[in-house]
């Protein structure tokens, strides 16, 4: 046994010996740090650990930031507080069982990660999807869309201390989750769609529903933009702030509005159109300078278009059957498939190898959030600790889809 | 020497006069002070919990919310729960804390509310002390609320607290300044130091408080006073010392218990202190709102004075707040461009042109 003094002793030997593993006086840097430790005595470099546990993180990302004052200079981010071995988990279900797990993924565009997984199984099969069961597909991705950023503005503004926004997103937000609420049961996690269409039809008062909100959202979004994005200190915090260059956005492989911020015209319902996207008239919103003002107009302007196809989509609904060749069972012939869709936050892929039988023998998901996250040493270093907030809510990350 | 004391201690209502008639001169004059000072406590007690109420329904309804229902009718119990939830909390020491600073650096932000409460009039004889240097005891005591974030940020032991509290030394040094130039404007306006002869020197109409009577530059200063007092109130868009996004709680992040809610209490009655200060240096502190019209004139008149300060006030207070829940929160470089590119030249070039205004005899 240890006396009382003995243990105080060994405690406090204990705390300096881990503080002394994230200083510079060991001459060995945190894992992950790449720069050299600075070669002026004077600088006052120091590390500070954000998450994983904290307000801004949304999630439990870990982020090791190295400063120097309250200038960033080197930002690594730690993942796998979150990882649930989904892929894994995939080899031991069957296709109809991976659609939910596909919900854990991003949350925030559940219905976007159901398609992509019934997209790939339509097309080993060649299952074809009724019309209905498209324009449902197609409204429900738009609504989604919608909320989603509803999301990201709310928790924009309260990333940059106004706090008010977040409430104002969440009000037009509820809305499109009763929808949703009313459509299947569930308002995150959904397991909607299912191969050849989607797993019940929609309610009578659904379209009536959408077209409400189509009538409130113009308004309401002039409004937001007047409250939180025209705002001087808005402007003041995201222009020229965070600039990711387009070969950057291209060589790190981001997609959506970090992308398109940065003035690359790829969206993959443009560019590769599924589903009925190709039916459609819509545009694609681009940035000019690649900064965290483009990226916050994308998203801004997306919700514009999003209602400008939602409008289009209610008009042209049409009836008959939801889905076709409904199946207990979806055995892939042998073979490797892929599909994508153009999520909230950008390009979702997934890669199915089949060895024959109904459950994947691998599965892979390319998520846009772990591309996304990749830039933000890029983006933050030579910034303050400020900056490092708008420009982490400005990429959108949703962490469940970082380490799935 | 009794006048003197008379002269420090203008507390000559009701209750003063009663003390004075039992007790002889410099006794009652102490004795009034101290029941002036007890006063006070009360005061800042319910103060206390009358702003964090405040603030919390301006700012749920702001918020689409309704904000606290449950304690009593409209939650009006809700800050008392509070504070009993605050005191029977653990308050939580950090390894390495140091510990005689980090318990008192809470206090020293109420402490400070406190020594301006005592100057201001709140109405005609409704002062507990009235220096002749007022405003720069209030420049000096005011200092303190954020030598006690300083210190706190400085004693936890935490790099996000040290953090906030670097960033609010920043920020009290340079926004001091433009407070300081901007009462040095009121100063030579009123031709005095004192806070009561500020007050008295605006009487009449609307039109005699500063805010008006310095033609165009009262406005500005107003406004250049009402973002130079939120900057020093630590308040959004300049709230960057607890900046709850980037560092987590900035200097109060290892605070808990009653220790939080002593900085709780002092950011809340600071700031109505600020809205006092506005309201005596611009809005005409006692004086009623008077626009020269023969009939309401007396009647707005017989509402006491210091109800009209208490309301003034309470209209700051109510700027700040719709300040708070509106603004995105400032970068730390940005708010000192703020202030010593814009806010200083600013502040100088105003004092410059109103000291042209009171030698031409403009003014009014």
């Amino acid at each position: 046994m240890l006396t009382a003094a003995e243990t105080e002793k060994n405690g406090k030997k204990m705390i300096t010996e881990s503080l002394s593993e994230y200083s510079l006086d060991a001459n060995t840097l945190p894992e992950g740090f790449r720069l050299p430790p600075p070669e002026d005595e004077e600088a006052e470099e120091f590390f500070v650990n954000i998450g994983p546990q904290h307000p801004s993180t949304h999630g439990v990302l870990r982020v090791v930031v190295r400063l120097n004052g309250e200038t960033v200079v080197e930002v690594v981010p730690h993942l796998g507080y979150i990882h649930r071995s989904i892929e894994k988990m995939a080899e031991n279900q069957t296709y109809v069982q991976n659609i939910h797990l596909s919900d854990r993924l991003d949350y925030l565009s559940a219905f976007s990660n159901n398609l992509c997984l019934c997209m790939a199984v339509e097309q080993a099969l060649d299952i074809g999807v009724p019309e209905r069961g498209e324009y449902i597909r197609l409204i429900i991705c738009e609504l989604q869309r919608l909320q989603s950023h509803l999301l990201w503005w709310g928790v924009l503004g309260m990333d940059m201390g106004a706090f008010t926004t977040f409430f104002y997103g969440f009000r037009e937000r509820e809305l499109i989750n009763d929808l949703f609420e009313e459509l299947c049961g569930a308002r995150l996690t959904v397991n909607y769609f299912r191969p050849g269409g989607s797993s019940v039809d929609v309610p009578e008062t659904f379209i009536p529903r959408v077209k409400h909100l189509l009538n409130i959202m113009p308004k309401v979004l002039d409004e937001y933009s007047n409250l939180l994005n025209k705002n001087i200190i808005f402007l003041e915090r995201t222009k020229n702030i965070g600039i990711l260059s387009p070969e950057k956005a291209l060589s790190y492989g981001s997609t959506g509005a970090v992308l398109r911020g940065s003035g690359i015209n790829y969206d993959v319902r443009k560019n590769d159109p599924y589903s009925i996207y190709d039916q459609f008239d819509f545009d694609v919103p681009l940035g000019s300078v690649g900064d965290s003002y483009d990226r916050c107009q994308v998203r801004m302007e997306e919700m514009a278009q999003s209602l400008r196809i939602l409008e289009q989509a209610v008009a042209r609904f049409p009836s008959g059957p939801h889905r076709s060749q409904p199946q207990q069972n979806y055995k892939l012939p042998k073979g490797s498939y892929y599909s994508q869709v153009e999520t909230p936050r950008g390009l979702l892929g997934v890669y199915i190898v089949s060895d024959g039988g109904a459950k994947p023998y691998r599965l892979k998901y390319r998520s846009p959030n772990f591309s996304n996250l990749n830039v933000l040493n890029e983006l933050a270093a030579g910034h303050k600790v400020a900056d490092l907030i708008t420009i982490m809510s400005t990429l959108d990350l949703v962490i469940p889809d970082i380490d799935r | 020497m009794m006048s003197s004391y008379a002269e420090l201690y203008p507390v000559n209502n009701f209750i003063g006069d009663i003390v004075r008639s039992i007790f002889p001169e410099p006794a009652a004059a102490i004795i009034n002070g101290l029941l002036a000072l007890l006063s006070l406590m009360a005061l800042v007690g319910s103060l206390g919990a009358v702003l964090i109420f405040l603030e919390r329904k301006v700012s749920a309804h702001f918020q689409l919310r309704f904000g606290p229902m449950r304690v009593g009718p409209h939650g009006l119990l809700q800050p008392l729960a509070d504070g009993i939830k605050a005191i029977f909390k653990e308050i939580i020491k950090p390894a390495g804390a140091d510990t005689f600073i980090f318990f008192l650096a809470p206090l020293l932000p109420v402490s400070a509310a406190f020594l301006v409460l005592a100057v201001i009039p709140f109405d005609h004889h409704l002062q507990v002390a009235d220096p002749a240097g007022g405003v720069l005891y209030v420049l000096g005591v005011s200092g303190l609320s954020i030598l006690g974030i300083l210190l706190a940020g400085w004693a936890s032991n935490n790099k996000y607290s040290l953090l906030g509290a670097m960033r609010s030394g920043a920020q009290m040094v340079s926004f001091e300044i433009s407070i300081a130039l901007l009462m040095l404007l009121i100063v030579m306006l009123s031709g005095t130091a004192s806070l009561r002869g500020i007050v008295l020197a605006q009487q009449g109409t609307i039109f005699d408080w500063w805010i008006f009577k310095l033609p165009f530059l009262g406005i500005l200063a107003f406004i250049m006073y009402l973002v130079a007092s939120t900057a020093e109130l630590n308040r959004t868009p300049f709230d960057i010392a607890e900046a709850e996004s980037e560092l987590t709680g900035g200097f109060a992040t290892e605070y808990s218990g009653i220790s939080f809610a002593m900085f709780f209490l002092g950011e809340f009655v600071n700031m109505f202190v600020a809205a006092c200060l506005v309201t005596t240096f611009f809005l005409g502190g006692f004086h009623a709102p008077l626009f020269g019209l023969p009939v309401i004139d007396p009647l707005l008149n017989l509402i006491p004075g210091f109800l009209w300060f208490f309301a003034k006030a309470f209209l700051i207070v109510f700027l700040y707040m719709w300040f708070r829940w509106t603004f995105p929160r400032v970068r730390v470089d940005q708010l000192m461009y703020l202030e010593w590119r814009i806010m200083l030249p600013a502040s100088l070039i105003l004092l410059m042109l109103s000291g042209l205004f009171v030698a031409q005899g403009w003014v009014g």
